[in-house]
């Protein structure tokens, strides 16, 4: 590979065969990548996407389960998912400014979401119209994140690792949670365990679809795997997904809404894993391209958000220049 | 039991359930993202603290009512929240001076509290008093920027000191069941703390460029159960799974 490209803030540079090579040897010696080293061009592309795709995601996803914190059936459960949205706020914050070392700024992140030129993952724009709702996300949502997000804590680039290393953590107390929470539904009356039912049969499928296209459908996987962005393919970690939940779902008392889904003790060199069946991907790209049920309420609540509070950073931006100002003035006397 | 003890922390355990309610509507739709993580801070420290009020209320009647069951399944005339923390969040001017009036007046309440001679309101006003020292800074200073800020601001900072101070005066009205508690010592005397909340609030307001005004016509009726036509749809949603599906645990 041959191109030309922009490294760091200092100019532009030729990105040869000889620096890409060195760049990739760095990469294969497992060092971190930190903000001010070389980078090619198409790294710190990928990163900004990336980065900025996984920070959207955070800040879309406390709408779902924000939708239900004034309806929580009770307080300890209200404190719970309080907490836990609160907390994927706080997973927003860091991976924006996770992206900000790559040189683009909170606000530019944010307008790109809002006008809809970046993206968030398609599974928050499908509605949460029970309670059980809030248990099926925090199993399967925060769970196919986890999946997802290990082998982050390993990526090449340092700061992204070192965030996903914290937000993995919490994000697996969001799952346990969450699958806590159902417990207590199956636990409870008919209707509480219909009630859990349902909201399976409603996520299981989109929770399948946040590992991504096909590998042979990906455009952008192997050279980030060559980069150690990404360690294993949307096939690999989608198995890993449905062979560690479809026994919690059996726990659960509960059953997945796929009646091609079979045990084969042939799967993962012999170890064996989940036959299931084919997703759909008409409407994996119906919601992907922004034509989900709750795409449009989605960025409508985010700018209504951005909006309203444009009077309140404008505030604080002027109060902060007054302040400084008053400060130098004091100085000069 | 002590009816008047457990009606005075139902006025308690209400106002921090409800102004926690209030607050956590923002919850993913703050103007700013730190405010998306401090928001609900607020709110967990003020439902958090209505649990143990709850907690010890269940206790002190003696009927085996739990906190859920105090928090969700009384009617609205039985809800002795003022009415302050019931009203409608409106912007962002509104709730953090309604998060300052409230702190300002529960920071002093609990740190009298430390002196209760009931150990267990002992316990929850040593956590509590850290809580409201925090909200009143990071109200306070929202206050100070909105005050002095844009003339938008200031102009909204305004509005929402015209409509909410004629609230406050309610803080400090005495029911019996809580001259009663503090007779006995257990809790403070809420009319005592009226120089400490001027002063708190006065310190903000002069850097707010804000002026407190003079309230001829209090509002009050909170506490006996006369709240407004919002407190209905707030409760309709606290309550609805409750409701809707009676006499299940979740
Ligand atoms: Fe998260
Ligand atoms: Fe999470």
């Amino acid at each position: 590979m041959y191109s030309q490209g922009l490294i760091g803030a200092d100019g532009t540079t030729e990105e040869t065969e000889e620096f890409l090579a060195a760049f990739q040897a760095r990469i294969d010696r497992e060092e971190k990548i930190e903000p001010n080293d070389p980078m090619p061009e198409g790294y710190r592309k990928t990163l900004i996407r990336q980065i900025g795709q996984h920070a959207h995601s955070e800040i879309v996803g406390m709408l779902p389960e924000g939708n239900w914190i004034t309806r929580a059936p009770s307080l300890r459960r209200k404190a719970a998912l309080l907490a836990k949205v609160q907390d994927e706020g706080g997973h927003g914050l860091y991976l924006y400014s996770a992206a900000e070392t790559l040189g683009v700024s909170r606000e530019q992140m944010t307008e790109e979401l809002l006008s809809g030129k970046a993206k968030y993952s398609s599974i928050f724009n499908y509605p949460t119209p029970t309670w059980a709702d809030m248990g099926t996300i925090g199993w399967l949502v925060d769970g196919a994140a986890i999946m997802n997000q290990i082998p982050l804590c390993r990526c090449s680039y340092g700061p992204y690792a070192r965030a996903m290393i914290r937000v993995c953590k919490e994000e697996s107390f969001h799952q346990r949670q969450g699958y806590e929470l159902l417990i207590s539904l199956c636990n409870g009356t008919k209707e509480q365990k219909d009630m859990a039912q349902d909201s399976i049969n409603r996520w299981w499928w989109p929770s399948l679809m946040m590992f991504g296209p096909h590998d042979a459908d990906s455009s952008h996987s192997e050279q980030s795997m060559k980069w150690k962005i990404k360690r294993f393919s949307n096939d690999e970690l989608r198995q890993k997904f449905i062979d560690a939940t479809v026994p919690q779902a059996e726990y659960l008392g509960l059953t997945v809404p796929d009646p091609d889904l079979k045990w084969n003790p042939e799967k993962n060199n012999g170890k064996g894993g989940y036959d299931h069946g084919e997703i759909n991907w008409v409407e994996f790209w119906q919601v992907v391209k922004g034509h989900g049920q709750m795409n449009r309420d989605r960025i409508k609540a985010r700018k209504k958000a951005w909006n309203d509070g444009e009077w309140v950073r404008d505030a604080a931006l002027a109060h902060a220049e007054k302040r400084a100002a008053r400060q130098t003035a004091q100085a000069a006397e | 039991m002590s009816v008047a003890l457990f009606n005075a922390l139902l006025e308690l355990g209400d106002d921090h359930l409800i102004l926690g309610h209030r607050v956590s509507e923002w919850c993913g739709h703050a103007p700013l993202l730190e405010e998306d993580l401090a928001m609900p801070n607020m709110a967990l420290d003020n439902i958090g603290a209505s649990r143990n009020i709850y907690t010890y209320a269940g206790e002190v009647e003696g009927k085996g009512r739990d906190e859920d069951q105090l928090a969700y399944l009384r009617l609205d005339r039985e809800y002795k929240n003022c009415l302050l923390v019931e009203r409608p969040n409106e912007d962002f001017a509104h709730t953090m001076l309604k998060q300052l009036y409230f702190s300002a007046f529960m920071e002093p309440y609990w740190q009298a509290a430390l002196s209760s001679s009931d150990e267990t309101i002992r316990g929850i006003a040593g956590k509590a008093v850290k809580e409201m020292a925090y909200h009143i800074r990071h109200a306070g200073e929202w206050v100070i920027r909105l005050g002095d800020g844009t003339e938008e601001s200031a102009k909204r900072m305004k509005e929402a000191v015209e409509e909410l101070t004629p609230y406050v005066e309610e803080l400090f009205v005495m029911s019996a069941d809580a001259q009663e508690c503090a007779d006995d010592g257990i809790l403070p005397d809420r009319e005592a703390l009226r120089a400490q909340w001027n002063q708190t609030v006065a310190n903000i307001f002069d850097q707010a460029l804000l002026e407190l005004p003079e309230v001829k016509y209090p509002q009050l009726g909170g506490r006996t159960g006369h709240h407004g036509e919002e407190m209905g749809f707030l409760l309709a949603e606290l309550q609805y799974v409750q409701r809707a599906y009676p006499g299940m645990s979740w």
